[in-house]
């Protein structure tokens, strides 16, 4: 383990602080919505220990962005599925993109308080199975209908429903408040910061070239297979597709026509996928014998402007967290930020080098410099891996304390920035700015010994309405795909 | 209750907005280049594209000045004689205007009407070049780009604007009395066809650069940036020059067409339009409308029929021409000259002249959330002001609430703003019952009962709680300010501040200053009025300062010649016919007759006999049967919810029989009732002006036009002393005088000016 003490910095525990420690953190691969999970197919991936008896965790929390209606706490239902104890309390957050972020600090602070000792957080997102709802005049019109007493009240209102009741209301991908969508949104944010085509597409491709790389030497150790039921298993992320910047410069302006600079290549693209992590306080992971991954030391969470500075989170954040942590640039060894669209994350780099705007918006004296691109998403990012907006929080920290060890760092930092959905303001969060990892502390998890468990919910052809939600319990064999015991599932729970 | 309410139709003419400077020329177009430095016009070439920037050091907005102008064909000439140059891109580095329009000044220079049809032809001849460029340019529009500066734009082979809230285009020439004399009436129907054409020019609005693009009117949108390595407005400009420069390419590689395809829609409206009867009906319907609006008063729009016809059914040399001769011809109108007046005027009241004060005002709070309070509300919540509503009942609050969520409701439906900005703006608004947080607002404006009594109580009130900087307001139609801040421990912070209703659309603010009144605390009334966006005229105080008092003597006229047997459908025809935008008879009911006869009282009392003319008592009787206006459901007229026409309220002729006066023959023709009506308006403003209530002639026209509904063709009533003479209108007013005694008697500065023809209130 020599290669963790190549540096030795400073411990960021603090006195009267529990130490909260990162045990281990996976993922469903990201697919491109539409292509494996059938639409009528939900999917949410949890994961459990066989040394960590069922009973052990003490809460469950999950972020999610577009909720289904049936399941509006989806946390609750997909513990149960998954066989976890029903005396295991759990709950669901939203906060756009970083609402597993969300999740994982909410676990954070449940645990600081000393509420609980161990959590399982994670985020899951389904944007094959958006829920469509009626219009307002026909949603109107049928509760009316609940209502209605007599056979004529209820035949008037039916006689009242018009061509334009019908129209149904996708889910708004547009921010609330100022009605622009996040593309359109990132687009100006790469004309303002002066941000080119081409730098977009250079960083695109990086995105791509890096994962391809990362996905083939095997170290996304965090995918855990998953077989769709009658279909094939699932074993990788399939959006990760290195092409050339000839190709790239091909592809027309996706928002801004004609004359925007981002495409559909140099932005996230929508993903379904889930992941999770489990969260302990130090003191119980050692007594359970575990090796934690990584300390979860901090996080902050800002807000700007939704309309002009919507994606600029991480250049507001990561110095407010930097200077918490007592930290510099220079410390950090390995930073993974959200790839929501190259223009934004070459924006945010731009921002963070400048003088002018560290002091003409932040209120600083100087800038905090770019993050070298040495040690910047070196496994590829949301660009490439694909975006599940609930997810992607727990693949960043989990991606971080996997770099760490490899890398032989000891400071990383995650960043993201989140807006749409239902939420109207901008946030960055860094979770955990010291990733710390201590040689001694940090030992390898066999792999072979986890017992996933994984539940969705799929709508049963008869009756297009009517959700299943099954679960499945294995173990991940050596080739990581999931073992399942049998082929029912173990539980079954119907929702109509 | 504050006097002069529910003027809302009034608006319809005197709360037009006149944007910018307009009409457009270029007389020096023939000049030959000099060697003198350029200093509003420069070019650089980028690649292939000279991109030509347009700043004028000496102004915040650009205008199609004489130097302008030579130094723009200057600039042209170069551009087409350099062969390195395939296009060229049209910007102004100015943030928030493209080109407001030409100078009024030029126009004004000239002499006579031969003159500025030559200025008009000029400009004619400079957009045709431009039009007829061998070598593409994009006009990329941020800000303003209104009357020569959109007749310009529209010459340009392309036009790209961004879709910043400041960007506008327009054709506002008719609101000064004149037409786009340079080629606008020529290419625009052409280009976003007859109907749309004649609704920009005759209404002269501003189009929001979305709506542009749908008609057709420019052919690319470009979104305005935030913040980057570099300020939003700075860097949006270079980001419009950036994509300009790649269309220009893209249309000199012929990668970017020039025309559209046209919908549907469009090429049936075409194919309608190519048939002569079909456009001589719509000649015909626009005509009949404007006249209608008009009464005939105002000469642009026919003209601007008339220039548009001609292009369309002669040919566009006949078009030309008559574009060039009517806009020479209008320039030299009254009309034309009242509403530039009108327009300068604006301009002046929209200006703080005296200073910035101490502490801006950050939280107002309003006493009575009554039409008034709660119209005052909307207007100043919506500006970013921390808004207290008190009132003394829950349904009142209520109902003061509501009219301020649904007049920003109705915003949300015209698509001004957003349903999320609506809700934010909302959250500024606290409605209460008591005087929490009175201690951190910076001004309070009552809006209570128009009664002194109540008036001192609740100062009383608010000087117990509110802290020692804060000034108070007083929303009054009459009462002398003086008379209130009796009652205050600290009168130099007492001030008037009369709004007119409905609030959020009248533009006329009054504000009056006692003796007692500090300048920093009239500075800091004026910066909120302009916050509010109102044109604002401080006057000084009395018994009705300004407005009301003017507006007293006329109405103590119309009472008589209802009592004359002259009915209030015909009275309105004689003072809509003269330009009054809304009729006397219907005025007096959206005031209230109960206000109406409050006001008449208190003034007669004020100014004894002067004031005199019609026997209050019908107007008392009135108010005792009920008859209060619109707001009783009857008045002068009958008003029945959901009808749009009002009959005239029978019960009213009991009334008149029995204060029934014979009408003098001599003074009593159509004219003549017209005449003695508006003399004593006039002798009224002319008197404030002489006793140093008003402050200038311009604040006095000003107030009358926007306020109330003097008409606007005659420029406000010193501007009508000055066209219509004042030594005519004396002996007029000696005629009346002669029947009817001193209500008539011209006061000593008519008199002075009736005497010395060279006397004009406007030089």
């Amino acid at each position: 383990n020599s290669q963790f003490q190549t540096k030795s910095k400073k411990s960021l525990s603090r006195p009267g602080v529990k130490n909260i420690v990162l045990v281990e953190g996976v993922r469903t691969p990201f697919l491109l919505s539409g292509t494996t999970y059938v639409s009528s197919l939900l999917h949410e991936g949890l994961l459990n220990k066989t040394a960590l008896p069922k009973d052990a965790v003490d809460y469950i929390i999950y972020g999610t962005v577009i909720q289904e209606v049936k399941t509006s706490n989806i946390a609750r239902e997909a513990a149960l599925g998954a066989g976890f104890s029903d005396k295991t309390p759990s709950h669901t957050v939203t906060m756009a993109c970083i609402s597993s972020n969300q999740a994982m600090t909410t676990g954070v602070g449940l645990i600081a308080s000393g509420q609980c000792d161990t959590i399982v957080a994670g985020g899951v997102e389904f944007m094959s199975d958006v829920p469509i709802r009626h219009s307002r005049k026909m949603r109107k019109t049928m509760l009316s209908l609940n209502k209605a007493k007599t056979l004529g009240q209820r035949l008037s209102l039916i006689g009242g429903i018009r061509m334009a009741h019908l129209a149904p209301e996708l889910p708004a991908v547009a921010e609330f408040s100022t009605a622009e969508t996040m593309g359109h949104s990132a687009d100006r944010l790469a004309a303002a910061f002066g941000v080119t085509r081409l730098e977009q597409d250079e960083f695109a491709l990086r995105s791509h070239t890096l994962a391809k790389k990362a996905q083939d030497a095997g170290l996304l150790e965090d995918v855990i297979s998953f077989k769709v039921p009658g279909r094939d298993i699932v074993s990788k992320d399939n959006g990760i597709r290195p092409s050339s910047m000839e190709q790239l410069a091909k592809l027309k302006a996706a928002f801004v026509k004609p004359h925007g600079t981002v495409t559909a290549a140099n932005s996230s693209f929508l993903t379904d996928g889930a992941s999770a992590v489990l969260i302990m306080s130090e003191e119980k992971a050692l007594a359970m014998g575990y090796k934690p991954k990584a300390y979860l030391r901090d996080f902050v969470y800002v807000s700007q402007d939704p309309k002009d500075q919507l994606l600029l989170g991480p250049a507001y954040g990561t110095p407010k967290v930097l200077q918490r942590a007592g930290l510099t640039m220079a410390d950090i060894d390995v930073f993974e930020f959200h790839e929501a669209f190259a223009g934004q994350i070459m924006a945010n780099l731009k921002a963070m080098d400048s003088d002018w705007f560290a002091q003409t918006y932040m209120g600083r004296t100087s800038k905090v410099g770019a993050p070298p691109m040495e040690k910047f998403n070196l496994w590829g990012g949301s660009l490439s891996l694909g975006h599940p907006f609930g997810a992607t929080g727990c693949r960043l920290v989990t991606t971080v304390a996997h770099r760490l060890r490899k890398e032989g760092g000891q400071y990383g930092l995650v960043a993201a920035c989140a807006a749409g959905g239902q939420v109207s303001r901008d946030h960055a969060v860094c979770p955990s700015t010291g990733t710390v990892l201590w040689g001694q502390e940090s030992g390898d998890l066999s792999t072979d010994t986890h017992t996933v468990l994984m539940g969705h919910v799929y709508s049963t052809p008869w009756f297009s309405h009517r959700k299943v939600f099954l679960c499945y319990r294995g173990r991940i064999g050596a080739d990581k795909t999931l073992l399942t015991g049998r082929d029912r599932p173990i539980r079954q729970y119907r929702f109509s | 209750m504050a006097g002069v309410r529910a003027l809302g139709v009034l608006s319809r003419i005197a709360s037009r907005r006149y944007p910018a400077l307009t009409g457009s020329s270029s007389r020096t177009f023939s000049v030959a280049s000099t060697m003198m430095a350029r200093t509003h016009v420069n070019y650089e070439v980028k690649g292939d594209v000279a991109v030509i920037r347009m700043n004028d050091p000496n102004s915040k907005v650009n205008t199609l000045s004489v130097q302008m102008q030579r130094e723009m064909s200057e600039v042209m000439e170069e551009v087409w004689a350099n062969t390195a140059v395939g296009s060229a891109v049209l910007i102004s580095s100015k943030p928030g205007c493209f080109i407001a329009g030409a100078d009024i000044n030029m126009i004004q220079a000239c002499t006579n009407t031969e003159e500025v049809t030559r200025l008009s032809q000029e400009g004619q001849k400079m957009f045709e070049k431009i039009e007829k460029s061998p070598k593409p340019i994009v006009a990329a529009i941020n800000g303003s780009c209104l009357g020569g500066g959109l007749e310009f734009a529209i010459s340009c082979q392309y036009r790209i604007a961004t879709k910043s809230k400041k960007t506008v285009l327009g054709t506002p020439e008719v609101m000064l009395g004149l037409l786009p004399g340079a080629g606008g009436t020529q290419r625009l129907p052409k280009m976003v066809g007859i109907p749309s054409a004649f609704d920009m020019m005759l209404t002269g609005r501003n189009i929001r650069a979305d709506k542009a693009k749908k008609m057709g009117l420019v052919h690319q949108l470009v979104d305005p940036l935030g913040p980057g390595l570099k300020g939003p407005e700075e860097r949006t400009i270079e980001y419009l020059e950036e994509v300009a420069i790649e269309f220009a390419r893209g249309i000199v590689a012929k990668k970017i067409p020039l025309t559209k395809e046209k919908g549907t829609m469009q090429k049936l409206q075409d194919y309608v339009m190519s048939y002569p009867v079909v456009r001589n009906q719509i000649y015909k319907t626009v005509t009949g409308k404007v006249m209608k609006q008009s009464k005939g008063l105002y000469p642009a729009p026919l003209k601007i029929i008339d220039s548009v016809k001609a292009g369309l059914e002669q040919g566009p040399d006949a078009g030309y021409l008559a574009e060039s001769q009517n806009f020479g011809q209008l320039a030299k109108t009254t009309e034309s000259e009242a509403l530039i007046g009108l327009y300068q005027g604006q301009v002046i009241c929209k200006k703080n002249r005296f200073g910035t004060p101490a502490r801006p005002v950050k939280t107002l709070a309003i006493l009575g959330a009554g039409l008034m309070g709660a119209g005052v509300a909307q207007v100043t919540v919506d500006k970013g002001i921390h808004t207290i509503l008190k009132d003394t009942t829950v349904p009142g609050l209520a109902r003061g609430e509501q009219q301020v969520y649904k007049g920003l409701n109705t915003k949300t439906k015209k698509r001004t703003i957003t349903t999320f900005e609506r809700d934010s703006i909302l959250s500024g608004l606290t409605g209460q019952l008591d005087y929490s947080g009175f201690e951190k607002a910076d001004m309070v404006i009552e809006a209570v009962f128009e009664d002194i009594n109540i008036k001192h109580k609740v100062l009383k009130e608010v000087e117990a709680v509110i802290s020692p900087h804060c000034i108070f307001a007083s929303n009054t139609s009459a009462l002398p300010i003086k008379d209130i801040a009796a009652a205050s421990i600290r009168p130099d912070k007492v001030i008037g501040m009369h709004y007119f209703s409905p609030v959020d659309k009248m533009q006329l603010l009054e504000i009056i200053t006692t003796e007692q009144t500090s300048a920093d605390t009239t500075a800091a009334a004026v910066a909120v009025g302009l916050k509010q966006g109102k044109v604002i005229i401080v006057v000084g105080d009395g018994p009705g300062f300004y407005t009301t008092r003017c507006l007293g003597p006329m109405l103590g006229e119309a009472v008589r010649v209802l009592q004359e047997g002259v009915g209030p459908k015909k009275l309105d025809q004689l003072t809509t016919s003269f330009g009054f935008p809304v009729g006397t008879a219907t005025l007096a009911d959206e005031v209230g007759i109960d206000v109406a006869a409050h006001v008449a009282e208190d003034l007669g009392k004020a100014f004894g006999s002067r004031f005199g003319g019609g026997n209050v008592e019908v107007l008392k009787t009135m108010v005792d049967l009920g008859f209060k206006g619109r707001k009783s459901g009857k008045g002068c007229y009958v008003y029945q919810e959901g009808l749009k026409t009002k009959e005239v309220n029978r019960e009213l002729d009991d009334i008149m029989d029995k204060y029934k006066l014979t009408p003098h023959p001599s003074v009593s023709s159509d004219s003549d009732v017209q005449y003695r009506l508006v003399s004593r308006f006039v002798n009224e403003a002319v008197l404030c002006l002489q006793e140093g209530i008003l402050n200038s002639p311009v604040e006095g026209d000003i107030g009358a036009v926007f306020g109330l509904g003097f008409p606007p063709c005659l420029g406000g009533p010193f501007r009508f002393v000055d066209s219509f003479g004042a030594d005519k209108l004396v002996q007029k007013m000696r005629a009346y005088e002669a029947v009817y005694g001193d209500h008539f008697t011209p006061c000593q500065l008519l008199l002075d000016h009736a005497n010395d023809p060279s006397k004009k209130f406007h030089k």
